[in-house]
């Protein structure tokens, strides 16, 4: 009888840890960033002192800091690895004043869509997640909140910056971003002085012609220059190949575009597909490494080659301001021209601008998380806290209205800004109407095939024209 | 005693039991389920039929991949055990620091699968860097890189596996060959294959599937890339489920097919080597 009694005590132990192990919940998302976050400390958060503007936004957040006592708590699933740092800094912050849970969690560069249709199947699912336009929202519309009555959507400047379906706000975004070729200013002003400069300032780089000009000279002149080529290496490893297979791509869209009078299309001609070859040859021939390297070329190493000043011109966006600053770049040597692609009228050509990251809230969180995040949303655009992260330590440019009072401090923003002020014409972000991952997917490779010299032009014009058609239908069945 | 175990067997086969069916059972069947429906999260699916497996010929980097597959697991699974019989030869015949040799051969197996893949990664890319080439400048270089990876890791496992085998043959045996006046060739083709044949069949069995279902040392070497040329299948079907929106349920199709496919081969495989099986 004993012998029962503890085999059958034992036996229950060991369900018991059975069930315990299976049943165990998510608290190690609390923990410490996941590995494939980037976390970087910034040494000069002490910008943050800042005390302008302190007086109506600071005001703002007290009074929502109030709502925000209630029991639910925030999960974000952030976009940026740039700033997952950041961000994680600014919801501890969060979580000190109002004692309100608040989770970061960052995908990795390239795995959004996938790390986000994990975290969704899950009980504890992000409550705050992005959609990167109106192809991203198509997916996940039905976990999207309404947001069109929330206090977040009322402090948007324009209602250009909500993402709608029908009558309903679906996603809003929360930076606007632009990017060009940045350019070494110190190497660049170096080679005005040479005599084999093509042009003697960088104003009159105002065409694809004296781009390539300027850029073949200084291939040809890497050494007296001190450079080992005129761009950043092209990488095509996946934390690099969206700045040509998405980025770059959005130029001839763009034309396309403009040419057309359309703002998507269900089958692209590639009218200007000529254009999009020339600018990728000069990217791929007046560079720092054989075309046959770049497969494995990544993110960081254009990063490198640009900040060592190895390279002139690096085709990148505001964003990459945070690291190259980090990578001790001075703020006055930067500087961005407009990518010429060699379309007629391009002299009035200015940056490319427009938002990818739009804050959405999934609908099927509990009414308390809802509202908790609603609250976050709307701290981290209102108050001083919240607006200095943004605009200081993230280098955003925020569509809200409080940020009128925190002028950029990201010297990329600025150039942009000049540029709109000087008259030029924004290029807008039509690769949000790209009709899938899998389309950027083979136009890259076929992109990267050309380059090394194991395929031709004509792979990326069929991914680029027949891949938009069957890719359109696919995801639209 | 038989009957006090009969009697408490359900108490203690249980919780494994109950494990056994949460961990593999339950997703198993979630799993099949799951390639009859179109869903964004696996939480809220909708049933369409057989849909899913129809698009799956509709996607042409599954065919290939398929015979990607196929070739890769050929080769891996002829030059891993060809070289671990060849190195448990070696190493039963009483050679100087055989032990040493014997752990060292082994060890790669501890590592795992994608930490493996991203040495083996660099370790590629900077002997084609001469060549002013990268491991995913054409899918032969991944092919290639692969099965050398592969190689490394396993042989070690397969030789111990076959080590085991060669030291159960009974010397009487070979002394009697060689009495009888066998040169080695014939010894080693008579007496020592036919007698590891139970040795075969365990390493080609764990060779040939864990070959066919490789993926972190694929994810890790080369992503499958150029254009998904290097893609095996275990990779295409994670690329189909979290690649593409709307695909989720062909993925899961797919990974249906993958399953009796392994299955198959695993069977058929495990048949036609226990026929040469003999007893001593």
């Amino acid at each position: 009888m004993k012998k029962k009694l503890l085999s059958a005590v034992l036996s229950a132990a060991m369900l018991a840890t059975v069930l315990t192990g299976c049943g165990g919940n998510d608290s190690s998302q609390t923990q410490a960033p996941a590995a494939d976050t980037k976390t970087e400390t910034k040494a000069d958060d002490t910008k943050a002192d800042d005390t302008k503007a302190e007086d109506t936004a600071a005001d703002n957040a007290q009074a929502d800091a109030g709502a925000a006592s209630g029991s639910g708590k925030v999960y974000y699933l952030n976009f940026k690895p740039e700033q997952a740092g950041d961000w994680e800094e600014l919801a501890a912050k969060y979580t000190a004043e109002t004692g309100v849970e608040v989770v970061v969690q960052t995908a990795a560069s390239g795995t959004y869509e996938s790390t986000l249709k994990s975290e969704m199947a899950k009980s504890e699912a992000p409550t705050l997640f992005q959609v990167n336009g109106p192809v991203g929202l198509a997916t996940w519309k039905d976990y999207c909140y309404d947001l069109s009555g929330s206090e977040i959507y009322g402090q948007l400047k324009s209602d250009d910056f909500a993402l709608k379906d029908g009558d309903e706000v679906k996603g809003i975004a929360y930076v606007v971003e632009t990017y060009g070729i940045i350019y070494n200013a110190d190497i660049l002003n170096d080679y005005f002085t040479k005599d084999y400069a093509a042009v003697k300032s960088v104003e009159e780089i105002n065409s694809f012609d004296k781009l390539k000009a300027v850029a073949d000279s200084i291939q040809e002149n890497a050494d007296d220059l001190g450079v080992k080529g005129a761009f950043t290496s092209a990488g095509m490893d996946s934390s690099s190949d969206w700045r040509f297979k998405t980025h770059l791509a959005n130029l001839p869209i763009y034309y396309e575009y403009q040419a057309d009078g359309i703002g998507s299309t269900d089958a692209i001609k590639g009218t200007y597909l000529e254009n999009y070859k020339n600018i990728w040859d000069l990217y791929i021939t007046d560079s720092v490494c054989a075309p046959s390297l770049l497969s494995s070329k990544t993110g960081e190493d254009a990063t490198a080659d640009f900040a060592l000043g190895d390279a002139v011109f690096y085709q990148n966006g505001t964003w990459a301001y945070t690291d190259l600053s980090g990578n001790g770049m001075a703020d006055e040597s930067l500087g961005m021209l407009p990518i010429y692609i060699g379309v007629e009228g391009e002299e009035n050509q200015g940056l490319c601008t427009g938002s990818e990251n739009y804050w959405c809230v999934n609908k099927n969180a509990s009414a308390e998380d809802i509202q908790a995040t609603l609250d976050f949303m709307n701290w981290c655009v209102t108050s001083h806290d919240g607006c200095d992260a943004l605009s200081y330590i993230m280098g955003f440019v925020c569509p809200f209205k409080a940020f009128d009072d925190y002028p950029a401090a990201n010297p990329l923003v600025n150039i942009a800004n000049d540029y709109v002020s000087s008259g030029k014409t924004s290029v807008a972000w039509t690769f949000t109407t790209m009709p899938s991952e899998n389309w950027k997917n083979g136009v890259g490779s076929a992109l990267l095939e050309y380059a090394q010299g194991t395929g031709e032009w004509s792979a990326v014009e069929t991914a680029f024209v027949d891949g938009w058609a069957s890719e359109f239908a696919a995801s639209n069945n | 005693m038989d009957k006090a175990i009969k009697k408490y067997f359900p108490i203690f086969a249980l919780p494994t039991l109950l494990a056994f069916t949460i961990g593999f059972i339950i997703p198993f069947i979630l799993g099949v389920y799951l390639s009859f429906c179109e869903f964004t999260t696996v939480t809220d699916a909708k049933f369409v039929g057989f849909k899913n497996y129809i698009r799956i010929w509709g996607d042409g980097t599954f065919i290939h991949s398929l015979w990607y597959t196929a070739l890769f697991t050929i080769v891996s699974v002829l030059a891993i055990n060809i070289l671990a019989f060849a190195v448990a030869m070696l190493l039963t015949k009483g050679i100087k620091g055989t032990n040493m040799f014997r752990t060292i051969f082994f060890m790669p197996n501890l590592i795992g699968g994608i930490i493996l893949g991203y040495i083996w990664q660099l370790i590629l890319n900077g002997i084609l860097a001469g060549m002013e080439r990268t491991l995913t400048y054409s899918s032969a270089y991944g092919f290639w890189g692969l099965v050398i990876l592969m190689c490394w890791q396993q042989v070690g496992y397969m030789m111990i596996i076959y080590i085991a085998g060669i030291q159960n043959i009974p010397g009487d045996l070979i002394e009697a060959a060689k009495i009888d006046g066998a040169n080695n060739r014939q010894l080693l083709r008579h007496v020592t294959l036919p007698m590891v044949m139970p040795s075969i069949t365990i390493c080609s069995f764990l060779t040939l599937t864990n070959s066919f279902k490789l993926f972190d040392q694929n994810l890790a070497l080369t992503a499958g890339e150029p254009s998904n040329k290097s893609e095996m299948l275990a990779l295409n079907i994670f690329n189909t489920f979290y690649g593409r929106n709307g695909w989720e349920g062909v993925g899961q199709a797919k990974a249906v097919i993958f399953f009796i496919l392994v299955a198959l081969i695993a069977v058929v495989q495990l048949k036609a080597t226990r026929e040469k099986e003999v007893q001593a």
